[in-house]
């Protein structure tokens, strides 16, 4: 019997298809990117001896090299002696690596499922959300370790720490914005996943992650409001590890970029995509 | 069923303007616009396709230092389509022939919404299956039934219809053992004996197929042939591009001739390939017809 299923595709001038017939059909398919993660993170730590094993041992050993940065070799006694450092940091790192694992794998997600795109039709931007939902499932171990390095450091639960959740889903929706744009650029500009280790590294010194955002504030003033990642990382340290409010501007500043990044990456994406399965 | 037409009186004509209509007629003369057919499955309106691809390599840095002013072009402009119009109605199994490059691969990518038109816009009813030249097309490290289930999730369906149908693709594709180990390990024949299991046992009304008939063994080939006779009988859309003619010939109920992007005509495949083989000058051997 025939399915009522019906499709239509027309010349769009913008190149921006019909949007909520896109969003619909993302996410009537969605459960193909989830396969997709999964099968992904299955088939990576496939040839390993630790298998998924590695997705706690990751974090763990990240935890470790930033302590021996901090507490051994830094030999500076004002990190050894706040207590909330070594937390901020190792809170702040994981965060970090969420987001500079949605660029990275943002960035291969197109080139990467070559085949894919050239055979199968489905809204690309479904390849984008399956690298944003793999980097969320590897940043999801780390939470009990950071929890672990908290509570060893003689830091208490508070109840402002519940602002991390929307923090976090502020951060992901600018790490799928980000991931969308480099997906789309790597395909024009092979170029890019190059450059990315070295963005990735300058973006983590210049952000409050191994310092607080004060420091860069005093330094720069409202000028540090440009990075994306002064909010997202500024309200992520305070709320999660000092237990404080961080300034309400800041939210304002991070609830802008989040909207923004996710909106202008993702329809870059999408006013290109018919173009993939000619240019890779 | 042709519910309305009108005529759009053109005084330039050219192959381009080719417009077929449903029942296998080819109008060339003045176009003829808007028909609505109830047992439409594609519909082509107009369609171009034009994209740009890279020819060259991309200068490196030192190239552009060491001559900055040179002027080089690193794409070139494809006209892959150009103003095609064409109905396809349930149950009719379209061959599709030409050249290399004459379009025919972007025709079906078009179809099954994997291009998009530049201009025009094309219409397809009912679920669509693609078998292309590329094979499945998932991840290598996985087996061929995570592949199955990729496969299907990406075509629309549910775990529950995919897992219905599992036994029957995994029994059709004859990998035995085979289809629990990673597809790296499969031979080319193998991969593209899973391909063809997957694409025909999701029950699409519209098939795409590109050059992929010619899976496997003697034995699979003959199996590959009853299931598309099988599909037909079930009132399948198919499309086949092919350059093995005697594939076209025997499957098909209709053909059409496509042409540097253009469509040349429509009609009886015997009667697309004799025009087809009239105009590239070749004669009818056993290396243009084998396929199955």
């Amino acid at each position: 019997m025939k399915s009522t299923e019906e499709y239509v595709y027309r010349s769009t001038s913008a190149g921006i298809p019909n949007i909520p017939t896109y969003i619909r059909d993302f996410w009537n398919r969605r459960v193909f990117a989830v396969e997709m993660s999964k099968s992904g993170m299955r088939s990576s730590n496939a040839n390993n001896v630790l298998g998924s094993f590695w997705l706690v041992l990751n974090p763990l050993l990240l935890a470790f090299v930033y302590y021996l940065l901090i507490s051994v070799l830094s030999g500076n006694n004002s990190a050894q002696e706040d207590p909330q450092r070594l937390p901020h940091i190792v809170g702040g790192i994981f965060a970090y690596y969420f987001f500079a694992a949605c660029m990275t794998g943002g960035a291969q997600s197109v080139v990467a499922a070559g085949r894919l795109i050239m055979n199968t039709p489905f809204p690309r931007l479904l390849l984008v959300y399956s690298v944003v939902r793999t980097a969320f499932y590897r940043f999801l171990p780390t939470i009990p370790v950071f929890f672990l390095v908290y509570l060893i450091k003689g830091q208490h639960f508070h109840l402002v720490q519940l602002l991390a959740i929307p923090a976090f889903f502020m951060l992901t929706l600018a790490g799928f914005g980000m991931a969308a744009l480099l997906a789309t650029a790597q395909v024009y500009f092979r170029d890019t996943s190059s450059f990315l280790p070295y963005i990735n590294r300058i973006w983590l010194y210049i952000s409050p992650i191994l310092f607080y955002w004060e420091r860069i504030y005093k330094e720069l003033g409202t000028l540090s409001y440009l990075n994306p990642l002064y909010s997202f990382m500024g309200i992520w340290g305070d709320v999660l590890i000092r237990g404080k409010m961080p300034p309400v501007h800041m939210w304002y500043a991070a609830g802008l970029w989040s909207i923004g990044i996710f909106t202008v990456g993702s329809l870059i994406f999408i006013s290109r995509e018919s173009d993939f399965a000619v240019r890779i | 069923m042709i519910s309305l037409s009108e005529f759009d009186a053109s005084d330039d004509f050219s192959p381009a303007d080719a417009t077929v209509n449903a029942d296998g007629s080819v109008n060339n003369g003045p176009k003829l616009v808007k028909e609505v057919s109830q047992d439409r499955a594609i519909y082509l309106d107009d369609v171009c396709v034009t994209y740009k691809t890279a020819f060259d390599r991309q200068r490196t840095l030192k190239q552009i230092l060491a001559h900055p002013f040179q002027k080089t072009t690193n794409f070139k402009v494809v006209d892959a389509m150009k103003h095609v119009t064409l109905e396809v109605n349930h149950g009719t199994v379209l061959g599709v022939i030409g050249h290399n490059g004459a379009g025919k691969s972007t025709m079906l990518r078009t179809m099954a919404g994997i291009l998009r038109p530049t201009s025009g816009a094309v219409e397809v009813h009912g679920r669509v299956s693609t078998l292309l030249a590329l094979g499945l097309g998932f991840n290598n490290n996985l087996s061929g039934r995570e592949n199955v289930m990729l496969g299907g999730l990406a075509m629309g369906m549910s775990r529950d219809e995919i897992e219905e149908k599992y036994h029957q693709i995994a029994e059709f594709s004859e990998l035995g053992d085979f289809i629990d180990l990673p597809m790296r390990t499969y031979s080319s024949g193998m991969g593209a004996k899973l391909a063809f299991s997957v694409a025909v046992h999701f029950e699409p009304d519209v098939l795409l197929v590109d050059e992929a008939l010619s899976a496997g063994d003697a034995r699979f080939k003959t199996k590959a042939r009853d299931k598309m006779h099988e599909l037909m009988s079930t009132a399948r859309t198919i499309v086949v591009v092919s350059h093995a003619l005697n594939t076209i010939a025997d499957l098909c109920n209709d053909a059409i001739w496509l042409d540097h992007g253009q469509l040349m005509g429509r009609g009886a495949p015997q009667e697309m390939i004799d025009r087809y083989m009239e105009h590239v000058k070749v004669a009818s051997s056993a290396v243009t017809k084998d396929d199955f």
